[in-house]
């Protein structure tokens, strides 16, 4: 089965109430961030607090990604080497510009990794590219790392950076999110969207949230917990998809059991994309409730 | 020591309130007695009810030392009657009174006064906040406060267990024989669900009004045949105290959470059909619920034959949609609904004893299907607690909470698991209001817990993907995060009983340490 990464849901590492329990409203994957929600004089109060969450709580099986502070802060050194102890899923790193970001990153976690006696490689890493230099070299980013699972854009500052505003038609961003769109499939590895920030204005997100499902990306960066429904309806099969996926599988199960290297459906050849993408809708509908997967697991709503 | 039917240890005897009469069971007090009845009086046509003063009418009432009088608390936070009244009846050195409104909120502060200089020396009440409940909880009372649900008041009064001498009742609309009602005049509040109960079995009734219409006033919540006197003031209450602009739906992540899985609940239930029956309350969750309910009605097709209780716009507009075809109305919490009252025939005031009263002939709780209520404190034998915090102080009010859970088919709790940094779920709630086997879900954000007596229910619910656990579960779940709570510490003092709806001893709260 696919992993899931319909939602990143960002919670400032600052905030014991919403730490304690942001994985309960159903997001795919949970952000800790270190890094833009965190003041400066907060700095090493979250990074505390982060830690002792990851230590202490269960978050029963959701998973968790911690967004640190680049390494030309103060802060993320220290981040690293608070949080790695810890072990979430993944670490993000914030604003990269060159695949040497991510290398620094990574050399630093696996030296802490070594001393700690944590199998290297078993953290993660996850991308955001934030400025017109990250978005150019987000081919090279992409492919940096054995263990970069995604990467982002982040559109403020690109936005800004691009000396424009974000709008909601999100034309401004159009060759940006498929520049990294492209970077993410080329290097195999998950592509997510940015932030919506006006959390009322649902029609305005929901139409951004077609836009970018339509474009490619697997999912979406979410602000606050009611976005998160809305971003899984949106990625949920419908019953023709979820129909037509079953048959699919099945006759590729069927093939693979004759030993035929060939799966056809409806006298059509059916190749390697489409029971791939198959699988992918099948999925989705088992995260959203609508499917169960023979013998799946089952997922709570 | 007695010890009641869910193990609350209790004395035989308190001063001042006589021997107390353990609760065994929701439904195992059958009454004896019969229906109390209010003195009887001559009006003759000369005889005008219009008096200049509050003070004339408590001397033509003939109020005593040691007498009782009742107040509505439809006014909620705008009241200025009690405090008016009280006040009044201080001047004019009248001592040793009790207070028997149908609750008191914060704005009853004053009343701490008139229990120092003795003018209040008991109180009889659904709900108790602010610096007086803080007062009560800290011992300032010699004898306890007695805590009634709205449905165990009016029971009370009708069997005569609560005598109320003089009934001073504040209402927004009034002629001058006494034919009054709350849905017009710049105070008004909608039904006058509880005062219709005080006003027919008070001794002797007294209507303090800021609006006289002329005769007659029609339709009337409360009957000339039942008023002695009239009294006009300048104001009974502060508007925007008495009812809240429309009540809003919750954007509380928290609650959307448990009001989505509490409407889960209810579609799986088997009790969401055509012509079901609900009630909601006020809080964020429970109106998301109402709200998700509507759709689920829309999809289906269903629509519901009542809704009860204390009702807010969101069950108008379901009204006015089709979607409900009638409101059963003791309390109308806003707006929308005050407005409604007056003007919709399908919208109708019921008095309490209508409303929940468990020994009539019947009340509209027991025709309830679904109810979903909130908790302050819930154990694990499903007891819950919506009157004091966790602080042991008093905080809160019985309300309908005992009578609907009670007569309901389902009933829901929806709580989070975990308010700041204290869990919700205990071995041992500091006090009961609602006994745990009238309780048959409760809904947290971290999971449900169905109440073991419903097989029923735990054999629907297994079969979804709803996260459904045991209370104790549930209760672990909390303590992981939070550790275990210090239990409150308190002293032997009694500062209030807590009676059930049928009369008996469910509870009693001590003083704070």
């Amino acid at each position: 089965m696919f992993k899931l990464r319909r939602t990143m849901m960002y919670v400032p590492g600052n905030n014991p109430s919403m730490v304690k329990d942001a994985h309960i409203f159903g997001a795919d994957t949970v952000m800790f961030d270190l890094e833009d929600s965190v003041a400066l004089n907060e700095k090493d109060a979250a990074r505390l607090l982060v830690y002792n969450a990851l230590k202490r709580l269960d978050y029963e099986g959701t998973e968790i990604a911690v967004r640190i502070n680049g390494l030309d802060t103060p802060y993320g050194r220290e981040d690293l080497e608070a949080i790695v102890r810890v072990r979430p899923h993944i670490i993000r790193l914030p604003k990269a510009e060159t695949s040497k970001d991510v290398r620094d990153i990574e050399a630093i976690i696996e030296e802490i990794e070594a001393k700690e006696g944590i199998p290297v490689g078993s953290i993660q890493l996850m991308a955001a590219v934030e400025s017109a230099r990250g978005v150019l070299n987000a081919r090279e980013i992409a492919a940096a790392s054995k263990r970069l699972v995604g990467i982002a854009i982040g559109a403020e500052d690109f936005v800004t950076d691009m000396q424009t505003t974000r709008s909601l038609d999100g034309m401004e961003l159009l060759a940006a999110r498929s520049q990294v769109l492209l970077a993410a499939r080329n290097a195999g590895i998950y592509a997510l969207d940015t932030v919506f920030s006006d959390v009322n204005n649902e029609e305005g997100f929901i139409n951004e949230v077609k836009h970018i499902k339509q474009l490619g990306f697997d999912g979406k960066s979410v602000i606050n917990p009611r976005q998160i429904d809305v971003v899984h309806r949106i990625y949920t099969p419908t019953p023709q998809e979820i129909h037509r996926s079953e048959r699919i599988l099945k006759a590729s199960e069927e093939a693979a059991r004759k030993g035929s290297g060939v799966v056809s459906l409806d006298g059509k050849m059916v190749d390697k994309p489409i029971i791939e993408r198959a699988q992918r809708v099948l999925s989705l509908a088992t995260a959203a409730g609508t499917y169960e997967l023979e013998g799946g697991e089952a997922i709570a709503y | 020591m007695l010890t009641n039917g869910i193990g609350r240890e209790l004395p035989e005897y308190i001063e001042g309130i006589g021997q107390l009469k353990a609760y065994e069971e929701p439904f195992s007090i059958q009454p004896e007695s019969r229906k109390f009845g209010p003195r009887l009086s001559r009006v003759t046509p000369q005889d005008k009810k219009l008096l200049a003063s509050i003070e004339e009418a408590i001397v033509k009432c003939g109020l005593k030392d040691g007498m009782t009088i009742s107040f509505h608390h439809h006014f909620r936070e705008g009241d200025y009657i009690v405090n008016m009244v009280v006040d009044a009846i201080a001047r004019l050195g009248i001592k040793a009174i009790t207070l028997a409104p149908s609750s008191l909120n914060s704005i009853h502060a004053p009343i701490i006064e008139h229990i120092k200089n003795g003018t209040i020396t008991k109180i009889e009440t659904s709900g108790l906040r602010g610096p007086l409940a803080d007062a009560i909880s800290n011992g300032i009372m010699t004898y306890p406060v007695m805590i009634r649900s709205h449905g165990g008041r009016a029971r009370a009064i009708e069997a005569g267990d609560l005598k109320i001498d003089v009934a001073f009742l504040g209402v927004p609309a009034c002629d001058s024989y006494g034919n009054a009602n709350g849905h017009s005049g710049k105070s008004f509040c909608g039904s006058l669900g509880y005062a219709k109960v005080d006003a027919q079995y008070a001794d002797r009734v007294v209507l303090i009004t800021d609006n006289i219409v002329p005769y007659p006033n029609v339709p009337a919540s409360i009957s000339q045949t039942d008023v002695d006197f009239i009294v006009k003031v300048e104001a009974i209450g502060d508007p925007r105290g008495i009812v809240s602009g429309a009540t809003r739906y919750t954007k509380n992540p928290r609650e959307l959470l448990i009001a989505k899985y509490a409407s889960e609940v209810i579609k799986e239930s088997g009790y969401l059909v055509d012509g079901f029956s609900m009630q909601c309350g006020t809080g964020g969750a429970s109106l998301a619920v109402a709200r998700s309910i509507k759709e689920t009605m829309l999809e289906k097709g269903i629509k519901a034959s009542f809704a009860l209780g204390g009702i807010t716009g969101q069950f108008v507009e379901l009204l006015e949609e089709g979607l409900v075809d009638k409101l059963y109305d003791t309390q109308s919490f806003d707006l929308t609904a005050a407005k409604s009252i007056g003007s919709n025939p399908r919208h109708v005031e019921i008095d309490a004893g209508f409303y929940a009263n468990p020994h009539n002939k019947g009340c509209a709780v027991n025709l309830l299907d679904i109810v979903i209520l909130s908790a302050l404190e819930i154990d694990t034998d499903f007891n819950v607690n919506v009157i004091t915090g966790s602080d042991g102080v008093l905080r809160g009010a019985s309300g309908g909470h005992c009578d609907t859970a009670a007569g309901s088919k389902l009933s829901i709790i929806v709580a989070p698991l975990i308010r700041g940094r204290i869990p919700t779920i205990l071995d041992r709630v500091n006090a009961v209001i609602t006994p745990g086997e009238t309780i048959d879900v409760v809904v947290t954000d971290r999971g449900i817990a169905v109440n073991p007596r419903r097989k029923d229910l735990i054999e629907r619910l297994s079969k979804t993907k709803l996260p459904i656990y045991t209370i104790e579960e549930l209760k672990e779940k909390a303590e992981k995060i939070t550790g275990k709570p210090q239990s409150v510490a308190y002293d032997d003092k009694i500062v209030a009983i807590v009676e059930y709806r049928d009369g008996t001893v469910i509870d009693v709260i001590r003083r704070v340490l």
